[in-house]
């Protein structure tokens, strides 16, 4: 077992894709062109490593870019709750 | 009246008052009826409830029996009790506050600190707000001593299902409902909201009821069995025990009787009030009926399968349907059912009369109900329906018909019907066909259409509903057809496609070796309907004009492809010593079409077959029309099975006989597998054995002797099926993928090899050994089921045993994994059911909660889709430039 002390960025992991969180102009123009609130989006806890790692508090929005081999690249969004 | 519009709903619990106020009469009696059988005023049939009898007046509202909603009564208890679905919540206020001054257990500051960011999160974040009273709730109960009042706090203890008691120093003190309603009354408003609740909608102490609502009668009518006896309701029932009980109780009081006896009225008081909710309580009797079945109460009204919600509300029974037992019909086309003349009667189509079509509906009328094509019924232009079974004269009723009626035909051929079996696990589970009208008693399908509904004849039954607007006929015709489901929007491969006999038939049809002379090529095209301009571009020149005109299959087949087809690829026979990489095969399984002409390989199961994807047939559907799909499907597939008719196809003994010298190799390689797993288990005994890693060295025994043997049993197939025909019939059947695989013809031929139950060698049954034929300990192959002989030889009871052990473990793991997946499937659905995507291409709820941005990330709908690739580049190239890259 790892021992708990020793932090381990979840980002440079390869299965664990690019997440950023995005600043208030993005966030406004990315549910402007989707046209819902940011809780209508997909939660994601702001305990979540990945979150913790880029520093996302609840409230912010962030950009998940995956890699699929069918779909090529594609962007997600998640609103970042507390918990 | 204004029009009002529901905003929302709100839930809450019924104040006594309340209950009180909405009830037209309190029940006071337990009696139900007088000596004439009357109901008594009072009672819990009190009429002032609801009218029962038809012609009847409500006493309270003045409507007659089917305009009268039905009103409550109640009955006042002369005890509190506690409501049965509130237990929960009563233990947690009871712990959550102090026992003396009802206040949470917290300090001012902390609930004024609590209130605030409750108040602020409880709009926006309604889930984080539960988390909150949680948390409030968790920290009130932690206290040991009330911050207001100071007072002690005992443990408060919940004895399932409704006992609570308090563990005082002198001991466990039970709390009466009574006790419990005082402290959950002295609960200030303020702390109730923040323990959740709605001050003003439901008061904590309304969990103890003091009034119970009497449901009116419309709820729980009573039935007239024949012979003149009247039987109540369930709740009828249990109502009465609770009005009969509630009077003992009030009498023994009134006269003073000891506290015990008033005691146990008071817990038989509850347990009737509990159950009358809920008869399914853990740790409580049911209360039963007298005839000892279980009484159906509130509770199991609305429960399970057959309850309010799945049985009523989600699940409805319908008119305008029919059911009955399957059977197959090739000749008719596969967007086409069959349907008995005896259904066609009794299920009708509205059709409005206009001035084209009133001779027609005229003739109907005339036939009547009991001629096909006639008609059942006629709506008059005033809505009046006309029954046309005691119409006298329906030659004069037909005169009088004007455009405006509706007449309820029967159902005639080309009418568009939703054909149906369960399970319906996908939406192609339900598509609708045009009927065609037979005689016979069962629905006929065409075989094709099987794999959707995933049908068989050994009597399955389906179901058939008639579609009754014009909305709905045209929706049905338009998205359920048949022939625009061919593609399945699971993976986008063709899932209508042919099986077993078809693809025989289209591989010995395509075989190298078969010529057709013109006469069979006639009644082969005899049942298929081919444009002109495509006959003669074969029928003018067949392969070899002399000494006889005798055409390929290859070019019969070519005669139903499009002449711009283009294809390569591997056929199913390509495997094994007959694999072919590319157009130069010698074995002929490697398919080449050029310009629409079969020029190499023959056709089977990878070609044509249903649920291949990127197969020829596939390509055919997908990249013609729609038309040319389900003309292809209704023409060379019956070419398929006239050819295989004539041909004859059939299975001998012969065909799984293998010749003298190759049992004998096959005996041979048995000894060799023989010695080698007692030298195996030698070296285990003697500890020589090498241990496979992270395995113990019985595992790895175990391991060693399966793979021996399971090397023993494809060797031996390997002999059997080299030394067999490969055109005999059985091996043509396999290798096509028409019917049954080369390990079924190794288990005929060669032998049946290891029998296992839970992935193991058969190892149950007595103490160390599986039979008491061999010796303990014995781990040899035959004492622990492997089987030398094959099906065609025939098992010995040892081997036979073993067989039946392993192949009743199939038995019981289908019966299992179908329930499993079944529940899975269901909440499955229930979860998505209600998405959808957005014109903008993202999934969302019906909330407008966002699932995906983009449908599947790339917004492709996967029936229309090459095999799920947005573009499918090579054979875009294949098709174009006519070879692949």
């Amino acid at each position: 077992m790892r021992s708990s002390s020793k932090k381990i960025d979840p980002r440079v992991h390869s299965l664990v894709p690019k997440h950023e969180v995005l600043s208030i102009e993005e966030a406004y123009s990315v549910l402007k062109t989707l046209g819902i609130g940011p809780e209508q989006l997909p939660w994601i806890k702001a305990s979540d490593p990945v979150i913790k790692a880029i520093g996302g508090k609840p409230g912010d929005i962030v950009r998940i870019i995956r890699k699929s081999p069918v779909i090529g690249e594609t962007v997600i969004y998640r609103y970042v709750v507390s918990g | 009246m204004d029009e009002k519009i529901i905003k929302g709903v709100k839930f809450g619990v019924l104040s006594p008052e309340e209950i009180r106020k909405m009830s037209v009469t309190a029940i006071i009696t337990s009696d139900v009826y007088d000596e004439d059988g009357t109901p008594i005023e009072g009672s819990v049939m009190d009429p002032r409830l609801g009218v029962i009898e038809p012609g009847q007046r409500c006493p309270t509202c003045g409507n007659v029996m089917g305009s009268c909603p039905g009103h409550f009564g109640h009955i006042e208890l002369v005890r509190p009790v506690i409501h049965i679905g509130f237990v929960k919540q009563i233990y947690d206020l009871l712990r959550a506050t102090c026992r003396r001054c009802g206040r949470l257990k917290l300090t001012d500051d902390e609930i004024d600190r609590y209130v605030r960011i409750y108040s602020a999160i409880k709009g926006r974040w309604p889930s984080a707000a539960k988390r909150l009273i949680e948390y409030v709730k968790k920290m009130s109960i932690k206290a040991q001593e009330c911050p207001h009042c100071g007072e002690k706090q005992f443990k408060i203890k919940l004895e399932k299902p409704y006992n609570f008691y308090e563990e005082r120093k002198e001991g466990l003190v039970r709390l009466t409902p009574t006790d419990i309603r005082d402290r959950l009354e002295k609960i200030p408003d303020s702390d109730v909201e923040l323990l959740g609740y709605d001050p003003k909608n439901s008061r904590p102490e309304w969990a103890i009821l003091t009034a119970l609502p009497v449901p009116p009668i419309t709820i729980r009518p009573s039935i007239m069995i024949e012979s003149g006896i009247r039987a109540e309701d369930d709740l009828t029932h249990k109502l009465v025990d609770i009005v009969r009980i509630n009077e003992r109780l009030k009498e023994s009081i009134d006269a003073g009787a000891p506290q015990l006896i008033v005691e146990d009225l008071w817990d038989l008081l509850q347990y009737h009030v509990a159950t009358y909710f809920d008869n399914e309580i853990p740790g409580l009797p049911t209360s039963k009926h007298r005839s000892g079945r279980p009484l159906r109460t509130l509770a199991q009204r609305l429960k399970g399968k057959e309850g309010r919600f799945r049985g009523n509300l989600s699940g409805k029974r319908v008119d305008f349907s029919a059911r009955t037992v399957i059977s197959p019909d090739p000749n008719i086309s596969i967007d086409e059912v069959g349907v008995p003349e005896d259904v066609a009667k009794v299920l009708t189509v509205p059709e409005r009369v206009t001035k084209w079509n009133i001779e027609r509906l005229r003739e109907y009328v005339i036939n009547g109900p009991e001629k096909w094509p006639g008609a059942n019924y006629v709506i008059k232009a005033d809505g009046k329906r006309i029954d046309l079974r005691y119409v006298k004269d329906r030659k004069e009723f037909a005169s009088t018909l004007t455009p405006g009626f509706v007449v309820e035909r029967h159902l005639i051929d080309q009418d568009v019907v939703i054909f149906n079996r369960q399970p319906s696990l996908h939406r192609i589970s339900m598509m609708a066909h045009r009927v065609k009208v037979l005689p016979g008693r069962t629905f006929r399908l065409n075989l094709l259409v099987c794999p959707p509904y995933n049908a068989d004849f050994d009597g399955d039954e389906m179901n058939l509903h008639i579609p009754q607007t014009e909305e709905a006929i045209a929706e049905a015709k338009q998205l359920m057809i048949v022939h625009r489901n061919m593609l399945t929007p699971r993976y986008g491969g063709p899932i209508i496609g042919s099986a077993q006999d078809y693809i025989s038939g289209a591989y010995l049809l395509t075989v190298k070796t078969t010529l057709v002379t013109e006469q069979e090529l006639q009644t082969m095209l005899g049942v298929s309907d081919i444009p002109e301009e495509s006959l003669a571009k074969v029928l003018e020149e067949p392969a070899i004009l002399a000494p006889k005109r005798l055409y390929t299959g290859k070019q019969v087949v070519s005669l139903f492809l499009p002449s711009d087809f283009n294809f390569h690829g591997q056929a199913n026979i390509s495997s094994g010593a007959r694999a072919c990489k590319d157009e130069d095969c010698p074995h002929d399984s490697y398919i080449v079409i050029k310009n629409g002409k079969l020029l190499e390989g023959v056709f089977d199961k990878k070609a044509l077959g249903n649920q291949q994807p990127e197969s020829i047939l596939h390509w055919l559907i997908r990249e013609y029309s729609e038309d040319y799909g389900l003309w292809l499907m209704d023409n060379i597939f019956k070419a398929f099975i006239r050819y295989i008719e004539m041909h004859g196809l059939t299975m001998t003994l012969n065909d799984v006989t293998i010749s003298s010298e190759a049992s004998a190799k096959i005996a041979e390689r048995v000894e060799q597998a023989r010695s080698q797993v007692s030298e195996l288990i030698e070296r285990f005994n003697k500890g020589e054995l090498e241990q496979i890693p992270g395995r113990t060295l019985e595992e790895s025994l175990e391991n060693y002797i399966l793979d021996t043997l399971d090397k023993l049993r494809n060797d031996s197939g390997e002999i059997a099926t080299s030394s067999l025909d490969p055109f005999n019939n059985v091996y043509v059947m396999a290798r096509t993928g028409a019917r049954g695989s080369v390990l079924n013809i190794t288990q005929m031929a060669a032998m049946l090899g290891q029998q296992s139950v839970r992935g193991e060698r058969i190892s149950r049954g007595y103490y160390e050994r599986t039979l008491p034929h061999f010796k303990r300990g014995d781990i040899s192959a035959e004492a622990r089921g492997f089987i030398y002989s094959s099906f065609r030889s025939g098992l010995n009871p040892i081997e036979t045993f073993f067989h039946a052990a392993a192949g009743r473990e199939g038995l019981v793991d289908t019966a299992v994994r179908t329930s499993q997946s079944g529940y899975m499937q269901r909440r499955l659905i229930n979860a998505l059911s209600d998405l959808r995507i957005e014109y903008d291409g993202t999934v969302r709820t019906l909330y407008g909660e966002v699932i995906q941005t983009f449908y599947g990330g790339d917004g492709v709908n996967p029936m229309l889709s090459a095999h799920g690739k947005t573009v499918d580049v090579d054979r875009i190239v294949e098709r174009i430039v006519g070879s692949k890259r």
